[in-house]
């Protein structure tokens, strides 16, 4: 595996190979020793285009603990907004040395571009293009499921998996429907018609308008950030009848199946698609989701900078 | 000056040769002498030059892109000896003084004649009307307008436009496109645009603004072209209208009849077009309103772009590719090969009915004694590789580089002189 660019370049045996490796090196580095020497004199690049906190920590803290160099290039106040491209930036990183490239940018399939067009060698880890995939939170939303419902899982049949919120303009909705496909989850996307693709019966998973149908039903409920910016553009009216409608609310949380859980990639919009009981309820994984995330872009970083293997109960493919 | 074109397959079926003197045929028939310039024809088609009414060739304001010149060039190469260049160049063509310049480079460049068409609203914002009249009495003679890459999408605007242009004979040139239902849309609205979370341009958003043209066209007895038509909707609106008896034409492009939807999976922007490729259905629907006279003309809307525009995001590249030199090949291996429409139906489509549209009457004519001889000589069985790198073009942002097509132009004659030969162009005449 020399990128990874979107959840639908990996076979399911690379995700669970991928997913395996994580609970292998979560186990490695789960004692007083977080660090491992593997990535030694390798360096990773984090390149963002768009403020995030929360994914270019979490790529950094897993790079740092596989002991790679991490230099962090954020886009504002930098050569781009200089009117930069993304080819000399990228050019410009991989001539100081960059073995690998996490990038997030708002445009759709930038990830895609800088990986194939001839401008760089580097591996390249798309950590969010626009609204199209964000692959490794899709990983970790996985790697998150499984340790709920059986951390050895290769398969997610029998799961009832729903997706709530803007699916139109989420990347993370893009990758977790391509990945729980593959594993043979049952998913439903919920949402009002604006927020949904015209185009959804494509997708090859339920759609729904209705919230409350079958919400007894989900094994997993992941909530998806709502920008309150679409309000402008009339995707919905406002913030309360959103909520109504679409928010998990302390009444809602109540009808969910005992063992069913919550998942949010955050940031949370407290109020608006997730109430304060459910976003702080034991059913609640939000922070576990970010402390997977770090073993997940640990594992990703792993097998695309070419580690020594790492035994696992599955064959790893692709490192 | 005498050129001699020997045994040609002429439009008419016979294999004859054809004598032209100064600008004009002078004579056709079998075993002509000569002792100007002698074409060997044989295995060859001549047909009348071709007219193209949607053009960019950027000057004045980007000629690092195109300019006059090198756009005439690629003109010619394409067998091209009318082009006609749109409005959208900086300053824009909105007053007689830009589009007599643009005439001017193109009498200068002397290889093709150079039609400018100007501009509906000044500066292209879609908010007063320009000068038209000014353009029309103007020494390039303007007889098409259109803010072409914007749509007159404000219906009282458009009114006025399509009523004022009457006095002169005018013709509005709508590009159909919502502004609102299109507002960063970035390639066709549907499943792979869902897929891939590119912002979806709707089919309906080209097809509401087609609809509306041509009830207000029709209700004022004016003339209306519709540019580039992409989608299946848009070829039944315009069905309905000619069935209606309604006064409209429209165009469509070699790469709306030639690609999908599905190149945008690469995230090339090379395949970024406006407006943007569609399904395969859509496609399917072109080409047999093309065939069956649904859709009147080809136009290339060539829209050359330098290199930096398209290597990038695919969000901020730029719209357009060129298309002026695999024009015939693509109509050739879409239209022609695929049995789909004849010959003389490809005359219509690339030279006779896009110069009545324009006016333009020295070509698109019957080849025949007395006629202006504006001519392309072509190889319609030859299978060629398009290679971006020996485009004439000064940008090469063509998507069909490696693409084998079938049939090319081999000598273009423009006004009674070879500009053209052999695929090798012949210096300009400076006037």
């Amino acid at each position: 595996m020399k990128h990874l660019l979107s959840i639908a370049d990996l076979s399911d045996l690379e995700i669970v190979g991928i997913l395996d490796t994580a609970s292998e090196l979560e186990k490695l580095t789960s004692g007083s020793v977080k660090k491992l020497p593997t990535l030694r004199g390798r360096i990773v690049v984090n390149l963002f285009f768009e403020d995030s906190t929360r994914t270019r920590l979490s790529f950094e803290s897993a790079a740092k603990r596989l002991s790679a160099d991490v230099t962090n290039f954020s886009a504002k106040g930098s050569s781009v907004s200089k009117g930069e491209s993304l080819k000399d930036t990228a050019q410009t990183l991989e001539a100081m040395g960059a073995d690998l490239i996490v990038i997030r940018h708002p445009a759709s399939g930038a990830a895609k571009r800088l990986a194939e067009s001839g401008w760089i060698e580097s591996s390249v880890i798309n950590a969010g293009d626009g609204t199209h995939e964000h692959p490794t939170q899709a990983l970790l939303d996985a790697f998150t499921i499984r340790k709920h419902f059986g951390a050895t899982l290769t398969s997610f049949k029998g799961l009832s998996i729903a997706i709530v919120g803007d699916i139109l303009h989420s990347r993370v909705a893009r990758s977790n429907v391509l990945l729980l496909r593959k594993l043979g989850a049952d998913v439903t996307l919920i949402a009002p018609p604006t927020l949904l693709p015209s185009t959804i019966d494509s997708w090859g998973v339920k759609s729904s308008y209705d919230f409350d149908e079958k919400l007894e039903e989900f094994d997993v409920v992941m909530m998806l950030r709502v920008q309150l910016e679409r309000m402008n553009d009339s995707f919905f009216p406002n913030g309360r009848e959103y909520s109504k409608g679409y928010g998990l609310d302390g009444d809602r949380l109540k009808r969910l199946k005992s063992n069913a859980i919550v998942m949010h990639p955050g940031p949370m919009n407290r109020g608006l698609e997730i109430g304060a009981a459910s976003a702080d309820s034991i059913r609640s994984v939000v922070i576990d989701q970010v402390s997977n995330g770090v073993v997940v872009r640990m594992a990703a970083l792993y097998q695309l900078l070419g580690g020594p293997h790492i035994s696992s109960s599955h064959e790893t493919l692709g490192a | 000056m005498e050129i001699l074109l020997k045994n040609g397959l002429l439009p008419d079926g016979s294999v004859s040769d054809i004598r032209i003197v100064g600008e004009i045929i002078t004579e056709i028939g079998q075993d002509l002498s000569s002792s100007g310039e002698l074409i060997n024809c044989e295995g060859l088609r001549i047909l009348p030059g071709f007219v193209d009414l949607h053009t960019h060739l950027r000057e004045p304001g980007r000629e690092n892109a195109e300019t006059v010149l090198t756009g005439s060039r690629a003109a010619i190469r394409g067998g091209f000896t009318a082009i006609s260049p749109m409005a959208n160049t900086s300053p824009v063509a909105d007053s007689a003084g830009v589009v007599e310049q643009v005439w001017r480079l193109g009498r200068e460049a002397g290889l093709c004649d150079v039609f400018p068409i100007g501009a509906v609203s000044e500066g292209l914002e879609g908010k007063n009307l320009s000068e038209m009249k000014a353009m029309a009495d103007s020494a390039a003679k303007v007889r098409i307008f259109s803010d072409d890459g914007k749509c007159v999408s404000d219906p009282l605007l458009m009114r006025r436009a399509l009523e004022y242009v009457k006095s002169f004979g005018g013709v509005i040139a709508q590009h159909a496109q919502d502004p609102r239902l299109t507002e960063g849309a970035q390639m066709n609205e549907g499943v792979v645009s869902s897929q891939l979370g590119l912002a979806g341009w709707p089919a309906i958003a080209e097809e509401a603004i087609i609809a509306r043209d041509i009830l207000l066209a029709h209700s004022l007895g004016s003339r209306l072209h519709i540019c580039h038509l992409s989608t299946k909707g848009s070829v039944e609106i315009i069905r309905w209208a000619k069935a209606q008896g309604m006064q409209v034409t429209a165009e469509v492009t070699p790469h709306h009849l030639l690609l999908t939807d599905e190149t945008a999976r690469s995230y090339d922007p090379i395949y970024k077009v406006n407006p943007p490729l569609r399904t395969d259905d859509d496609v399917k629907a072109l080409r047999a309103a093309l065939a069956d006279g649904t859709i009147d003309i080809v136009a290339t809307d060539h829209a050359p772009h330098p290199a930096e525009d398209k290597d990038c995001e695919w969000a901020a590249a730029a719209f357009g590719m060129v298309g002026l030199e695999t024009a015939l090949g693509i109509v050739i291996t879409t239209m022609i090969e695929t049995g789909l429409m004849n010959w003389t139906r490809l005359i219509e489509v690339m030279s006779s009915s896009p110069a009545k549209i324009g006016g333009y009457t020295s070509h698109g004519l019957d080849l025949k004694k007395g006629s202006i001889a504006n001519i392309a000589i072509v190889d319609p069985e030859k299978r060629w590789t398009v290679d971006r790198e020996r485009l004439l073009s000064k940008s090469k942002n063509t998507p069909f580089h490696g693409f084998e097509l079938t049939g090319d132009v081999v000598h273009t004659i423009f006004n009674g002189r070879l500009v053209m030969k052999s695929q090798n162009l012949i210096g300009a005449v400076h006037e």
